[in-house]
């Protein structure tokens, strides 16, 4: 069994969820961690299973690519090893008109802080740009980042906050 | 000396500004006056008094609109107007009203809920805020202080407003990366 990550994308229609669920069962790969929503139209699917080779899951996955509205890649992938040491999880939210690199730049620097993404996702509304990121810090470092997202947020003629996620724990 | 100078609203009412208000524009994100801290106001002047007649009318023209600050008119300043009258999430409800420098002085019991705005035509968003509030302010007119202690959906209004007067969205407050929504209905 190898641990496979498959990606589908392509035009939204009733039925692409079914149709790729089935294929996996049928082929024994289970599907274990994922997510799937629509991008401006555009189905996206990204998941993880555990299951055949990926050229046999690949295979099996073309007929549904094959009106060319689809497209589907699998590929094997090492299974889930060391994770990264938690660190202080932070929610950074930006907005402000949307231009090119606001997400680049603004992730740039949390890199550049030992920050590590762990959930992003972004929003076109009109003129309108939105990012959120749900960031884990290396202990202590918030203040610091604040600071220096402020400055290439000024650059960027964005705004932002960076607040610490509340885990509402139950 | 000592004596507490904030009271409740005592009954105000718009009437009390004296002056009709014109229905003003409002202004939608990425309007950098949405993003800019507003200076605090001398609530007794005859623009401020305008300022706040023109939040009211305009509040009460749009559409599902419990609350509107005034960077939301294109103005940088410390006032809105808030009327959860009849919205069906509100528990204590204070009428129509405006403030100016308000500030939360207290806030407790705090619940996660949806929030849209006018600013933010498109979007909506979980926030948490606080389910309890007291909040003090001045009003428009008089330059009373004034001290409100308010609960549910029109502290949620309150908040939301507070936060415009200090250049925040509700964006800024959003919960996770999944917790941004397109819109799909509109009031």
């Amino acid at each position: 069994m190898s641990e496979l990550a498959i990606t589908v994308i392509g035009r939204d229609r009733p039925g692409i969820v079914a149709d790729v669920a089935e294929v996996l069962a049928r082929l024994g790969a289970n599907l274990t961690d994922s997510t799937m929503t629509r991008l401006r139209g555009h189905f996206a699917m990204t998941l993880i299973c555990v299951g055949p080779a990926a050229a046999e899951v690949e295979a099996a996955l073309t007929p549904l690519a094959a009106d060319g509205q689809l497209l589907a890649t699998v590929r094997a992938v090492t299974p889930d090893g060391t994770t990264a040491p938690a660190g202080e999880p932070y929610v950074l939210a930006v907005h402000g008109a949307d231009r090119m690199g606001i997400v680049a730049a603004m992730t740039r620097v949390v890199a550049e802080s030992g920050g590590n993404v762990t959930d992003l996702s972004t929003r076109l509304a009109g003129p309108l740009y939105v990012v959120v990121a749900e960031v884990d810090l290396p202990p202590g470092s918030a203040d610091d980042l604040a600071v220096r997202l402020a400055g290439v947020a000024a650059d960027l003629g964005v705004g932002f906050s960076l607040r610490p996620a509340d885990p509402d724990l139950l | 000396m000592g004596e507490e100078p904030y009271v409740g609203l005592g009954g105000w009412t718009p009437a009390a500004l004296g002056v009709p208000g014109e229905v003003r524009r409002v202004v939608c994100a990425p309007e950098p006056v949405l993003s800019r801290p507003g200076p605090q106001v001398d609530p007794t002047t005859e623009e401020t008094v305008r300022l706040a007649a023109d939040l009211v009318a305009t509040m009460r023209v749009s559409p599902g609109c419990v609350g509107l600050a005034a960077p939301q008119v294109g103005v940088g300043a410390q006032v809105f107007a808030v009327d959860v009258t009849g919205h069906p999430k509100a528990v204590t409800v204070h009428g129509t009203f405006v403030l100016c420098n308000a500030r939360v002085v207290e806030a407790s019991r705090w619940k996660p809920g949806r929030e849209g705005c006018m600013s933010v035509p498109d979007l909506t968003g979980d926030v948490k805020r606080a389910s309890r509030l007291v909040v003090e302010g001045a009003l428009p007119g008089s330059g009373a202080l004034v001290r409100l202690v308010t609960d549910g959906f029109e502290a949620r209004a309150l908040q939301h407003e507070i936060d415009h007067c200090a250049g925040l969205l509700f964006l800024n407050r959003v919960a996770s990366a999944h917790a941004v929504y397109q819109r799909k209905v509109y009031l």
